[in-house]
C-alpha cells in the first residue's frame, strides 16, 4: 500500500460530526492527498461556505493521522470546483438511507431556481414510499431539507442535492 | 522598455463583498429563536450561516493580501470585529433593521437577486480566489433567492394584512436599491483590472427579475432611477444610524475581551 493509499484509508475512518454515519471520504470532501518526502498535504473542500463542522473535521483529520504517525501535515481548503452531492459515494448514499436520511437524488432538479418546485419525488428512507412532501427547504444542518412521508407519516431529513 | 508590474490589490473590493455578506448574515441571525415558526427560523438561520461563511472566505483572503512580506498584519476576526462603522463598506440595504417578517424577506430577496447576478459575473474574475469563492457562494445564493422569492409572492399575494406589510416593506427599503448599482472607486478599479465586474450592467436584469416576482406577488411594478440617488453611501463608509447599533452588539465580546475564544 502506498503512503497515499494508507492516508486515504485512515481518512476513511474520520466521520462527519453532524452526520456521523458518513466518513469524509463518503461525503466526497477529500479532494486529493499529495505526498512530498515525509510531508503530506490534504486538500479538502467545504460542503457549504459556513459549514460549522469544517473546523472539527480539520482537527479530527490531524488527530487521526497523528495517531498513525503522520505529523508533518498541511491541510489546504480548496473552493473550486465547488463541492456537489454528486461526489458522495454510492456506499455513502446507502449508509445515509440506512441511517434514516434520504440520500441526494442523482438528478438535481430541486437545485434549479424555478419557484415552488416540488415535483421531485423523494423516497421515504423508512417505508420506501415516494408519496412524500417537503416541509421546509432548510433542515437541521445546512446540507439537509425537511420532508414528511404521506404514507407512514414519519418526518425525515433529505440530504439535499447541491 | 521594462514591463510594468501592477501592484494593484483589490482589498477594498474584497472587504466590501465580505461586509455585505457579514452584515446581512448578522441581521438575519437576529431572528434565530424568534422566527414566526420553527421551520422558517431554521431557514433564516441557515441562510445566515451561508452568508457568514461567505464573509469569512472573503475576509481570510483580504487578510492574506494585507500581509506585509508574508507576515500577517490583520486576521479575519480583526476585520470583522475591530473596525468601526466608517470602515465598513457594506451597502445601506443590508444594515437596515429587521422590522417585521415582510421587511426581512424583502431585504433578503433584493440582496439575493443582486448577489446572484454579481457572483455569476465574478466567476469570470481574473482573480482565481474571488472566482472560486463566488462559485461556492453562487450555489448557496441560488437557494436563498428561491426561498425569498417564494416568500415575497406568498406575502404579497396572501392576506390583506400580509399584502399591506409587503407594501410597507417596499416603501421602507426601495430607496436603498439604487446604491447597489452605483459604482465606488474601488469597484471601478476592480472592474478595470478584470478582477471585479461592471455592477451597473446587470441593473436592467435585476429590475426585470424583481418586477417578475412583484407581478406574481400582486405588487405594483417598480422603477429604479439612479439620478434620484442623493443619499449616503454605505459602500464608502457613510452609513445610516442602524449600523452602529448592530456593530455594538456583534463586536461586543471581541472588543471587551480581544482574541477571546470558546
Amino acid at each position: 500500500m502506498s503512503v497515499k493509499e494508507e492516508i486515504l484509508e485512515i481518512l476513511n475512518g474520520v466521520n462527519d460530526p453532524e452526520v456521523p454515519v458518513l466518513s469524509i471520504i463518503d461525503l466526497g470532501i477529500v479532494r486529493d492527498v499529495k505526498i512530498n518526502n515525509d510531508a503530506a498535504e490534504i486538500m479538502i473542500t467545504p460542503t457549504y461556505s459556513g459549514c460549522p463542522a469544517m473546523e472539527v473535521i480539520k482537527k479530527n483529520i490531524q488527530r487521526s493521522l497523528a495517531e498513525h504517525g503522520y505529523k508533518n501535515l498541511k491541510l489546504t481548503t480548496v473552493l473550486s470546483p465547488a463541492w456537489t452531492t454528486d461526489w458522495m459515494t454510492e456506499k455513502g448514499k446507502e449508509k445515509l438511507k440506512a441511517f434514516g436520511i434520504a440520500p441526494p437524488m442523482p438528478k438535481q432538479h430541486i437545485c434549479k431556481p424555478e419557484l415552488f418546485h416540488e415535483g421531485e419525488a423523494i423516497q421515504c428512507p423508512l417505508c420506501n414510499s415516494y408519496n412524500t412532501k417537503m416541509i421546509s427547504r432548510f433542515g437541521s444542518t445546512p446540507c439537509k431539507a425537511l420532508y414528511q412521508c404521506n404514507d407512514c407519516l414519519e418526518p425525515f431529513d433529505y440530504f439535499k442535492c447541491h | 522598455m521594462s514591463k510594468i508590474v501592477s501592484l494593484y490589490q483589490p482589498t477594498d473590493f474584497i472587504v466590501h463583498l465580505a461586509d455585505d455578506a457579514l452584515i446581512l448574515g448578522h441581521r438575519n441571525s437576529e431572528w434565530t429563536g424568534h422566527g414566526p415558526i420553527l421551520e422558517q427560523d431554521i431557514a433564516l438561520s441557515n441562510i445566515s450561516l451561508d452568508l457568514i461563511g461567505q464573509a469569512r472566505n472573503f475576509y481570510q483572503y483580504a487578510a492574506k493580501l494585507y500581509s506585509v512580506s508574508g507576515k500577517p498584519v490583520v486576521t479575519e476576526d480583526i476585520l470583522a470585529y475591530h473596525r468601526d462603522a466608517w470602515d465598513f463598506k457594506n451597502c445601506l440595504l443590508v444594515e437596515q433593521s429587521n422590522g417585521d417578517w415582510a421587511k426581512t424577506i424583502l431585504r433578503q430577496f433584493l440582496v439575493s437577486q443582486y448577489q446572484f447576478l454579481l457572483y455569476e459575473s465574478l466567476l469570470q474574475s481574473k482573480d482565481a480566489t474571488i472566482s472560486a469563492i463566488s462559485e461556492k457562494a453562487l450555489k448557496e445564493v441560488s437557494y436563498h433567492l428561491r426561498w425569498s422569492s417564494e416568500w415575497v409572492i406568498r406575502l404579497g399575494d396572501g392576506t390583506e394584512e400580509s399584502h399591506k406589510r409587503m407594501l410597507n416593506a417596499v416603501s421602507e427599503l426601495w430607496m436603498f436599491a439604487p446604491e447597489l448599482f452605483t459604482k465606488t472607486n474601488y469597484e471601478k478599479e476592480a472592474e478595470a483590472n478584470g478582477i471585479g465586474t461592471d455592477i451597473s450592467s446587470f441593473k436592467p436584469k435585476w429590475l426585470q427579475k424583481v418586477n417578475d416576482i412583484f407581478r406574481e406577488a400582486t405588487l405594483s411594478s417598480v422603477v429604479l432611477d439612479s439620478e434620484e440617488w442623493h443619499t449616503l453611501s454605505g459602500k464608502e463608509g457613510r452609513h445610516t444610524e442602524h449600523l452602529g447599533y448592530l456593530l455594538a452588539e456583534m463586536q461586543f465580546m471581541q472588543r471587551a475581551y480581544p482574541g477571546c475564544e470558546w
